[in-house]
């Protein structure tokens, strides 16, 4: 398939590893942000293939991992209302909330249902119209013009029938976090290349100049990474920290226009409760007083809800790149897939998950 | 979840007030909202997620980044 095969071109990585491994002279901490990276790598053993010295790190770009507890327990607590159809991404049935999960739910009789695509999500509202269908919109600013498009959609069509469970993160105000703490080992960035399809990377230039990382917007083939990371070592041997983009077949630096405006149209910068992390300001997006009838938190009155986060997991040290996932007691034996702890271990771009799955024990 | 797969536009009609398209990812055909691509024309690629076209694949920057690569490889058996 063309724009894949020759991305997992293995003498095209081996050749840029060597180009890093020639050109490296000290030890750097680089960290990608998207899970989905996180997953390529350990896939394709490519962390194994880096020189010694150059350490990757798991950044936060997870949103099944990043969605609050709260917020699952609030999704849990809708799906129980009766005459409720409850959709979601795949990837959030099985992360635990405070004492079940979606699965679960289904399987005790709840309408819990998988969608592909937000528009599957509006279908199953216009072909049901008693009951009352909640769209779970979690994700980045990746899936964020989806989940705009079909609550822009349900108010044109007038569906009364239709609401969004809003749970959106951004990327830029976690890498304030990341680098603002007084722990940071981060010293240059590989940019979540999907996120920049949608945003550009017009966005990180400051980001950059104010804590001298270099950040280089970067794919998630094998030789799409071997290349971010060669920019970024490359900068990093010279002391320079600009934007760079190794991901230039799907990203420019203004990003999708028709995207953005929807986005801007629909949603507003809102404070956000990360997993693990805590509350980040203006990390999240919701929805605006134009769509605020469509608030799935508005239209349910749920009960105050009070979270219980298991006392083992160290999820949020992981998604800053403090800890690896062997440095958790858990790992591995109280916290697998089959039975996981934290969302680090649930979502397949977790990095609990990505280390259990490709064997990195140490 | 950033999950977003490239695929060639074999199709393109609007259904419902959105520009939709048959996108062929290797001999699998799905369908995909066209809306943040207008541009879009029979036989482009595009890469696809949660069914939305979030771009167009850029051929000749694609080419770029490949002869760029393959440079490297060429240096290093110069030197």
């Amino acid at each position: 398939m063309k724009y894949i095969a020759e991305y997992r071109d293995s003498t095209r990585v081996h050749t840029v590893m060597d180009e890093i491994a020639r050109i490296v002279h000290r030890p750097w901490v680089i960290m990608e942000i998207c899970g989905g990276q996180t997953h390529s790598i350990m896939r394709y053993g490519l962390d194994q293939l880096l020189p010694t010295g150059i350490e990757l790190v798991h950044g936060p770009g997870c949103p099944v991992c990043v969605t609050s507890l709260e917020m699952i327990d609030k999704a849990l607590a809708i799906a129980a209302q009766p005459g409720v159809i409850f959709t979601s991404y795949g990837d959030m049935l099985r992360v635990p909330g405070s004492d079940r999960d979606l699965f679960s739910m289904r399987a005790s009789g709840a309408d819990v249902r998988v969608v592909y695509s937000s528009l599957d999500a509006l279908k199953i509202a216009q072909e049901n119209p008693d009951k009352q269908v909640v769209f779970f919109a979690i994700g980045f600013e990746t899936t964020a013009p989806a989940n705009a498009m079909s609550v822009f959609q349900a108010k044109k069509l007038g569906l009364k029938n239709y609401s969004l469970l809003v749970s959106h993160v951004r990327v830029p105000p976690a890498m304030h976090v990341i680098l603002g703490s007084a722990s940071n080992r981060v010293r240059g960035f590989l940019a979540a290349g999907h996120v920049c399809a949608v945003m550009g990377y017009w966005e990180y230039a400051p980001i950059a100049q104010k804590y001298k990382v270099p950040i280089v917007v970067t794919g998630f083939e094998p030789v799409d990474i071997a290349q971010g990371i060669l920019y970024t070592v490359k900068q990093l041997e010279k002391g320079r920290y600009d934007v760079e983009n190794a991901y230039a077949r799907v990203v420019s630096f203004e990003g999708n226009q028709p995207a953005q405006k929807l986005i801007s149209q629909v949603f507003e910068e809102c404070d956000q409760t990360w997993r693990g992390i805590g509350n980040i300001p203006a990390s999240g997006w919701k929805l605006n007083s134009d769509y605020k009838d469509f608030d799935a938190s508005e239209r349910f009155q749920v009960q105050a809800i009070k979270p219980k986060e298991s006392p083992l997991c160290i999820a949020g040290q992981i998604l800053q790149g403090l800890k690896k996932p062997y440095n958790c007691p858990a790992f591995g034996s109280q916290c697998t897939p089959e039975h996981p702890l934290g969302a680090t271990m649930v979502s397949s771009e977790g990095a609990c998950a990505a280390y259990y799955r490709y064997g990195r024990p140490q | 979840m950033c999950l977003a797969v490239p695929g060639k536009i074999i199709e393109i009609y609007e259904a419902k007030g959105l520009l939709m398209g048959k996108i062929d990812f290797g001999g699998v055909i799905r369908e995909a909202c066209l809306t943040y691509v207008p541009e879009a024309k029979v036989g482009d690629y595009t890469i696809i997620h949660v069914g939305f076209a979030l771009n167009l694949i850029d051929e000749q920057e694609a080419m770029e980044t490949l002869a760029l690569l393959d440079e490297i490889s060429r240096q290093d058996t110069e030197t």
